[in-house]
């Protein structure tokens, strides 16, 4: 079977708690009504879910941008946000700059980036302090096959 | 365990009730914090218990597959968070228990952690 | 019961105040949310979180608590650790999940 190349985008507002995690929950049910494998999906919708907050607690406004081809789905989020100094450092469980009434919402328990890596196949972070952060997300649908 | 068993353990008041109460609960997941469950419930059927009582509880349960989510001290869920909850078909329900007597009693009763093995 | 029975039926590994075990826990507050712990958590009672932040110590010690266990393999950053010391708060860490340390707790102090 085959389909067409899926693709589109979604605008988050730094702040906006209220529509948190709307722009992942749609790209869930799109996923799902295509019929990718559950487990595929969830890690997709995890991965998703953990940037779109990131954008959402950290930066100003952000774009999700997804891509879904025969073979895998990408996610692009790119921010205009405070970006990130140590990388390494963010990468690292447990680390997080969020404030602590972000913490009393359930967020910034520093496990954000860890997830978004551990979920996807490829992940790519790329960041300029002061301008903002690229995050990029590929998933495999298929096994044995390359984007 | 059925979900019904699990709310009568609790003695849970049941706020959204997208539920069968005969559905198959595997395994619990007790955290407020919520990277900590996308990183950890990896395993199905599982219910979570927390005191977070907002919208991002509802988010993480349905981006995360989490089953239904039961919040302790009687923390009631907003107007917004049960209307979410609803339209997710994610069954809501409310404990005046604590996490711990909650965790307590039904590790007791012999559910398993969402992050480990079946015990 | 003290911090060493718990310490010892849970296998748990003591990050801070060794010399504080002896001290008697009156029961168990589980919570990741720090306003939470402030409202509702009691004199005496051993805390069981995933937070890690110094914080943690902060309200561990204004509350009275018998001490923190924090689960999931998470560790403690270094300035929690040295905050922890220096307030004689002791800080205990579990491969575990919350859930099954709660769990075994609960069966422990109601015994």
């Amino acid at each position: 079977m085959t389909r067409r190349n899926i693709e589109g985008s979604f605008h988050l507002s730094g702040g906006d708690f209220t529509n948190a995690g709307a722009a992942s929950s749609e790209l869930k049910s799109i996923l799902t009504n295509l019929g990718i494998n559950p487990e595929i999906v969830r890690r997709a919708a995890i991965a998703t879910f953990e940037a779109e907050m990131n954008v959402i607690i950290h930066a100003v406004a952000g774009v999700m941008y997804y891509l879904i081809t025969q073979d895998t789905i990408k996610v692009v989020l790119n921010d205009m946000g405070p970006g990130i100094p140590d990388i390494d450092r963010a990468m690292t469980e447990g680390y997080s700059t969020a404030p602590d009434w972000i913490r009393e919402m359930g967020w910034g328990a520093g496990m954000g980036l860890p997830n978004m890596k551990k979920n996807s196949d490829r992940f790519k972070l790329d960041s300029v302090v002061g301008e903002g952060t690229t995050v990029e997300i590929i998933i495999r649908i298929k096994e044995g096959k390359t984007e | 365990m059925t979900l019904g068993r699990v709310i009568e353990i609790l003695e849970a008041e049941v706020v959204v009730d997208a539920i069968d109460r005969e559905m198959e609960i595997r395994s619990i997941c007790s955290s407020d914090l919520m990277s900590d469950l996308l990183h950890f419930s990896s395993r199905p059927k599982s219910i979570l218990i927390t005191g977070l009582n907002n919208t991002q509880a509802i988010r993480t349960a349905e981006i995360a597959d989490i089953k239904g989510i039961v919040f302790v001290l009687d923390k009631r869920p907003d107007k917004e968070t049960v209307r979410m909850a609803r339209e997710k078909g994610i069954p809501l329900m409310v404990t005046r228990l604590s996490r711990f007597t909650a965790c307590g009693r039904l590790y007791a009763a012999g559910l398993g952690s969402c992050t480990g093995e079946d015990r | 019961m003290n911090v060493q029975e718990i310490v010892d039926a849970l296998s748990l590994e003591v990050k801070t105040a060794k010399g504080d075990l002896s001290r008697t826990v009156t029961g168990c507050y589980i919570s990741d949310l720090l306003s939470d712990v402030m409202a509702n958590a009691k004199e005496g009672e051993i805390w069981i979180t995933l937070q890690t932040h110094p914080n943690v110590v902060a309200v561990a010690s204004l509350k009275n608590l018998g001490g923190i266990i924090v689960t999931n393999r998470r560790s403690p950053e270094a300035e929690t650790l040295q905050k922890a010391e220096n307030e004689g708060v002791v800080i205990a860490v579990s491969p575990l999940s919350t859930f099954e340390v709660g769990g075994m707790l609960y069966k422990m102090l109601r015994c």
